[in-house]
């Protein structure tokens, strides 16, 4: 009953003071709304990499030179067509590794032309990668044996060059040297800041000679099952260890990608949500102010209370739900404003995927009651403190 | 039978900037329950003070207070608090209503802190303000009743607890000569009728001789209690 009273109390005396009420509850909403949003896009962004990286395939191993830290200048490739079979013929799946060979190149048709990523690869990659061709087909083992000028282009690419009219079996120029399209992608859409569609695989032979290198970029494998990808990694790294003794190689999997990408975005979200939460504590001291000039306000009353039989903990209990009830009530609206403004940002923006998650608002309300104890405590504890004598006399 | 409240040889001094001030210098006075006291007296003299120790709303310098047969020097702020809540009814001189509050919820509040639920405390305000005459502005708020009726309110919130004794500081101060002379009526009749006591402070002699027992004070002694 005595708590019922309280929260009957509080409710009142903030309803009294509607305006009061809401202007101080306003930095509690922005403050909250700004967690929320900022967490939404973080979220958001880290989703969007996972289904990127996740859209490559499953149970991807990618073979580089070098340790792949983050930072670390790239390391000129050693690595060998000839490695790929040896890999290969280890994991007892040969002709398995898919390999690559990449460079920016210029490709014409006609008059149209389009600066793009030239990618010399093997029929390995369709198996490896979800890379599934729309029209015509994709690299054959011959056209790698026999180096044979042919590509197969991105739906993008094929847009640009042959806006809507048929690729298959038109020449177009890649670097200056004719090649024939055999087969258009699918679109698959962009990865990791790049945009698949507008790629071309050509043979990694005819790369080598085109680029006027002898080695590849990198390898890619696919294990069979998630249980065997630490096998795949090892076996592809110890052949490597073996053949090269005095060179590193990395082995990654998309776990790990995902991992090192997972701590960034993390770190930036939380970043970023801690400078949003200044401002909830901003609102904080505001709420403490309020409260404040609240019991100086209803001191008399106080004094009455007091001496009627209120204890000390009753009128303590009193403002500090009023101050919880301020806090609470903004949090509530600030989720709201920022479930709103991140529904509204990711629909406007397309490159902004705004994820609401569950938990962010239930952190969001329950910061926001924390922080009505908080910074309530101290304005209730002085309420619940004054003397009755002196409450009663104040004007 | 204890008597309902007790000062032995009370002291009350306030630290001003420094100094001392001595508002009471050593009073005894006893109130009996169904007394009916006059505290009279020049202003400035401690009558007020007085009235908070008797009150348990305050707590002597030195000597000893017993409100209901308990030493206040024995209880904690919040047992004191339930003591008063429990054995005094207050009445101010400013009537001390909740302005945003109903007569009936004004009335109702201190049995909120006796643990009552609503629907009892609302009942037995109805009752309280009845026995006032005020049973017809339940829902009125303090600022819709005249200076009279405000204090007849007070009055019902200081009775509806069923107080051994009624503490009125100068009840009808704010009040015209008329309706000063019937809330002193009432609470004459609250006390010959229901055995309330009441010790109220009072500037007006003629409303003194009318209370069975006079205590006058004068700076901070006790001058006459007759
Ligand atoms: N909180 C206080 N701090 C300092 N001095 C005080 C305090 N309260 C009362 N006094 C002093 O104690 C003395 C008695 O005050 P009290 O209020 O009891 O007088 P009173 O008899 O009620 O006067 P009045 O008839 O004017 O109401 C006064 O001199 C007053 O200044
Ligand atoms: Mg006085």
């Amino acid at each position: 009953m005595r708590f019922a009273e309280a929260w009957r109390v509080a409710v009142t005396a903030l309803r009294a003071n509607r305006l009061r009420s809401l202007l101080t509850m306003l930095g509690v909403i922005i403050g909250v709304a700004a967690v929320v949003v900022l967490v939404a896009i973080g979220t958001g962004a880290k989703q969007e990499v996972e289904d990127q990286v996740n859209g490559l395939g499953a149970n991807l191993v990618i073979v580089v030179p070098g340790k792949l830290e983050l930072g670390s200048a790239p390391t000129k490739s050693r690595l060998e067509l000839g490695d790929a079979d040896r890999i290969g013929r280890a994991l007892g799946q040969p002709g398995q590794v898919a390999v690559s060979l990449a460079s920016g190149e210029t490709v014409r048709y006609g008059s149209r032309s389009a600066f793009t990523t030239v990618n010399g690869t093997n029929p390995a990659v369709p198996e490896v990668f979800v890379r599934p061709v729309a029209r015509g087909q994709y690299l054959r083992q011959s056209d790698v044996d026999t180096r044979r000028r042919v590509a197969v282009v991105g739906a993008g690419l094929a847009e640009t060059l042959f806006d809507g009219s048929d690729p298959l079996g038109r020449s177009i120029s890649v670097g200056g040297v004719r090649f024939r399209v055999i087969g258009v992608f699918e679109e698959v859409g962009s990865s990791l800041g790049t945009d698949r569609d507008s790629e071309v695989h050509i043979p990694v032979t005819a790369a080598q000679r085109l680029f006027g290198d002898e080695r590849v970029d990198a390898f890619a494998l696919k294990a069979p099952s998630t249980d065997e990808i630490e096998d795949v990694r090892r076996t592809a790294l110890a052949v490597l260890a073996e053949r090269y003794p005095d060179e590193e190689f990395s082995a990654v999997t998309q776990d790990q990608i995902l991992g090192t990408i997972g701590r960034i975005l993390g770190l930036l979200t939380t970043v970023l949500a801690a400078i949003a939460a200044i401002s909830l504590l901003v609102g904080g001291v505001g709420v403490s102010n309020i409260m404040l000039v609240s019991v100086r306000e209803r001191t008399r009353e106080i004094g009455l209370r007091k001496a009627v039989g209120a204890r000390t903990r009753d009128i303590t209990l009193q403002f500090l739900i009023e101050a919880v009830l301020l806090t609470t009530i903004g949090g509530i609206l600030g989720i709201a404003l920022g479930v709103g403004g991140s529904l509204a940002l990711s629909a406007a923006f397309e490159q902004l995927p705004a994820v609401v998650t569950w938990w962010s608002p239930a952190l969001a309300f329950t910061v926001s009651a924390a922080v009505g104890i908080f910074f309530g405590v101290v304005p209730a504890r002085r309420a619940g403190q004054l003397d009755p004598v002196v409450a009663l006399r104040t004007e | 039978m204890t008597a309902a409240l007790e000062a032995v040889d009370v002291t009350r001094s306030y630290q001003l900037d420094g100094l001392t001030v001595e508002a009471l210098k050593g009073v005894s006075v006893t109130i009996e329950r169904g007394d009916y006291a006059a505290v009279v007296g020049p202003s400035g003299s401690g009558k007020s003070t007085l009235m908070h120790l008797l009150g348990g709303l305050d707590r002597p310098t030195t000597g000893v207070l017993r409100v209901g047969g308990r030493d206040v020097a024995d209880l904690s702020a919040d047992e004191l608090a339930e003591v008063r809540n429990a054995t005094i009814g207050f009445v101010f001189q400013a009537f001390q209503l909740l302005g945003r509050t109903s007569a009936l919820d004004n009335v109702a509040m201190p049995l909120v802190y006796r643990g009552l639920r609503r629907p009892e405390r609302r009942r037995r305000a109805r009752e309280a303000l009845d026995r006032v005459g005020m049973g017809h502005r339940l829902d009125h708020r303090p600022g819709q009743l005249s200076g009279g009726e405000q204090q007849r309110v007070a009055i019902a919130r200081a009775l509806v607890g069923d107080p051994q004794v009624l503490l009125a500081d100068e009840p009808t101060g704010n009040l015209d000569t008329r309706t000063g002379d019937e809330v002193m009526a009432l609470l004459e009749e609250l006390n010959s009728e229901q055995g309330v006591a009441v010790v109220l402070v009072t500037h007006d002699l003629e409303v003194a001789a009318r209370a069975r027992r006079s205590i006058r004070v004068r700076d901070g002694l006790l001058e006459v209690d007759a």
